[in-house]
């Protein structure tokens, strides 16, 4: 197959998966940098290039919840937002899980203010963990793409029937362009199967959702059933990127994927576009420093990766986590619930947390080379951290 | 054509022992609302009283198919399902039923937006004049004068009017009714159904619980409203307004029923002053002069 790479943005690789997966219902609210995702799939549903119907909404609120409309009356749809907009819809985000509605969403991940910021962290994405979502998390504009059209049929899957975000960080990947394979729609056809949902709502058919429950036990089953239901995605999510890999040869490995960690002592954990700095890192301190130092990408946030960083960390010397978005008071989201997962399996490593790149500062691979080499000569010599959690600024506080 | 009980049909959408209060007035309108179109109709309802009418999941107290959802999302709700309707090419009509917050208030901004791109739904709002799922607090559709449990000594304020803001949204059909004149209440049902786009119904519901009156009355206070000339009941296609057969005679000034009548009845006006009451009156008449403005 001779492959032709198109030049997109991250927010075009949205906007054209969403039209290859068929989506009939596309409602949403503009909020820089998620914008051209919708401007771009009005302009195709206009066209004429794309068989949906566009609402444009007055609000976030407002897109989530006609989006859920229209997806709990039986067919494909579709918002996209960031920052103070999901906030705003986070509201929704509870309720659309809670129904058990598969639902897709694009977050282009974006600062809270104040002050207004429209840098990329990831407070926005990870202020949503608990709401029931399956939260993916993009390296590059292709991987946008691919999970964008796999995530469709992840939430569609009936072992999961729940809701998923696709997250692309503002601007390094919503704005930037990267050459991407547009699978054709042969392909995507093939791969996505028609909607399936666990119930529509039909004139005619008294069909009631979310009335007040008269048994408490079973509205505790009902969330109960939602972490099952987020166990059962992580098989899920391995079939289908298996299953992707298949199509178009582009395989990234469920929830995580390890970069030269078959040898490693260190290891870096982060998500986001900032892995692809992550990965120079590794080279770098492979190359010039002769460390043995693997990185662990996050892909998915929610079903969050525990089996897979146990894994690895359980016979490292030492573990960086770099969050781009934290708990004040308490620590990195990620760092957090990698050292509560690992602690509770017995690992032992020293896992230090490295909170960077929040409200959008910039962080190259040389801050990551820098803080390793750190953390790595501090394990050697103490044996583990002094301070587990370290807020990074180039040059020192 | 009039309609008459007779031809109405004889299905049951509002099944006996739901968890309504004595002498509701949303049980009646959602009866009503069954006649009219039971078995098309969709709706999506946010918090308020009707979220606890229905009874207990997982059963239901009512036959229809009932999207419940959070607040200030109904009518974005409402519009999501019925693009999809569209799509799918099933006949349905789908209605957004909230009460006066979830309209007039926290659920205004998705009103006045789904009004103003033209949905293809109905919005009824079911006016009982305050927050009574929560205790019977003040609203913007809370009268001047009146008691509420944030208004302890009378509302200070006067009732916003959202008939009128949503006739100034220029969409195709705004309608006023009452449960106590059930065949124009349907009948306005169903001419909105007939219509496409946006349609809105101001639905007057008052609540024996939150307005102090003996559960028995609820209709008689419903239609005093009506004969006093404080709730006017009309309709507007594409704008141009026309008063209700049953509002017609109070056109005129000198018919309507000197409003201490429907007053002095419910509890909630118990201790208003004098010039409240005349507060009142000239309300009435202002809201039928601007009105009238429109006929």
């Amino acid at each position: 197959m001779g492959l032709v790479l198109t030049t997109l943005t991250g927010n075009y690789a949205v906007s054209y998966a969403v039209k290859l997966s068929r989506v009939k219902v596309v409602s949403a609210y503009p909020i820089t940098p998620q914008t051209t995702i919708v401007e771009k799939i009005a302009q195709l549903i206009e066209d004429g290039e794309m068989d949906a119907e566009m609402i444009r909404v007055e609000s976030e609120h407002s897109a989530l919840a006609a989006a859920y409309g229209a997806a709990s009356a039986g067919v494909r749809a579709f918002t996209a937002t960031s920052s103070h907009g999901l906030l705003y819809m986070h509201e929704m985000l509870w309720w659309v899980a809670g129904s058990r509605i598969p639902l897709v969403m694009a977050v282009a991940t974006r600062t809270i203010g104040p002050p207004w910021n429209i840098w990329t962290d990831h407070s926005d994405l990870m202020d949503q963990r608990d709401t029931g979502w399956l939260i993916a998390m993009a390296e590059n504009n292709q991987e946008v793409l691919d999970e964008t059209i796999k995530m469709f049929k992840i939430t569609e899957d009936p072992r999961v029937y729940l809701p998923g975000i696709v997250g692309l960080d503002a601007f390094i990947l919503t704005h930037t362009s990267e050459p991407v394979d547009i699978p054709t729609q042969e392909v995507v056809d093939q791969f996505l199967p028609d909607r399936r949902q666990p119930y529509v709502f039909k004139a005619g058919d008294p069909l009631i959702m979310g009335n007040i429950p008269k048994d408490l036990e079973l509205n505790m089953r009902m969330r109960e059933d939602i972490d099952k239901a987020m166990e059962r995605a992580k098989k899920v999510i391995d079939e289908v990127d298996f299953e992707w890999g298949k199509l178009t040869g582009r395989r990234y490995g469920g929830l995580t994927e390890c970069y030269r960690c078959e040898d490693a002592k260190h290891f870096i954990i982060g998500m986001g576009a900032w892995v692809g700095d992550m990965r120079e890192a590794v080279d770098k301190l492979r190359s010039k420093y002769g460390v043995k130092v693997g990185l662990i990408k996050i892909r998915y946030v929610r079903p969050f990766p525990r089996e897979d960083l146990i894994k690895w960390l359980s016979n490292a010397s030492s573990a960086v986590v770099f969050d781009r978005s934290f708990s004040p008071g308490s620590g990195g989201h990620l760092f957090l619930e990698t050292v509560a997962h690992a602690s509770v399996a017995g690992v032992r490593t020293p896992i230090k947390n490295c909170l960077a790149g929040i409200a959008g500062v910039d962080v190259t691979y040389e801050d990551i080379v820098d803080v390793v080499l750190k953390s790595i000569s501090e394990v050697e010599e103490v044996g583990t951290f002094k301070e587990f959690i370290e807020w990074y600024y180039r040059g020192g506080r | 054509m009039v309609l008459t009980i007779k031809d109405l049909p004889k299905d049951k959408y509002v099944m006996p022992g739901n968890a309504a209060c004595p002498g509701c007035p949303e049980n009646l309108g959602l009866k009503f609302v069954g006649m009219a179109l039971g078995e098309k109709a969709i709706l999506t309802i946010p918090a308020g009283c009707t979220s606890v009418i229905q009874g207990l999941l997982p059963g239901s107290g009512l036959k229809f198919p009932i999207i419940n959802v959070p607040f200030a999302s109904s009518d974005a709700v409402a519009a999501g399902v019925s693009v999809a309707k569209k799509l799918i090419g099933e006949d349905a009509v789908v209605i957004a039923w909230a009460g006066d917050g979830g309209t007039a208030d926290i659920g205004f901004a998705t009103l006045s937006g789904a009004a103003e791109r033209n949905d293809n739904i109905i919005h009824i709002c079911v006016d009982n004049e305050a927050y009574m799922n929560t205790g019977i607090q003040r609203s913007s559709q809370t009268p001047l004068g009146a008691w509420t449990t944030t208004t302890w000594k009378g509302k200070k304020e006067r009732k916003k009017d959202l008939p009128m803001i949503m006739l100034m949204h220029k969409i195709p059909y705004v309608a006023t009714a009452s449960v106590a004149y059930p065949l124009d209440f349907i009948e306005k049902l169903r001419k909105a159904a007939s219509i496409k786009g946006f349609k809105y119904i101001h639905l007057h519901a008052p609540c024996p619980v939150g307005w102090r009156f003996d559960p028995m009355k609820t209709v008689s206070v419903a239609k005093l409203a009506v004969e006093t000339g404080m709730w006017i009941l009309f309709e507007a296609i594409n704008g141009k307004v026309v008063i209700s057969p049953p509002s017609k005679p109070y056109v005129d000034k000198t018919k309507r029923k000197p409003i201490k009548e429907y007053l002095s009845i419910q509890g909630r006006f118990r201790n208003i002053t004098e010039e409240i009451l005349k507060d009142l009156e000239r309300q009435v008449d202002e809201n039928w002069e601007t009105l009238l403005k429109f006929t």
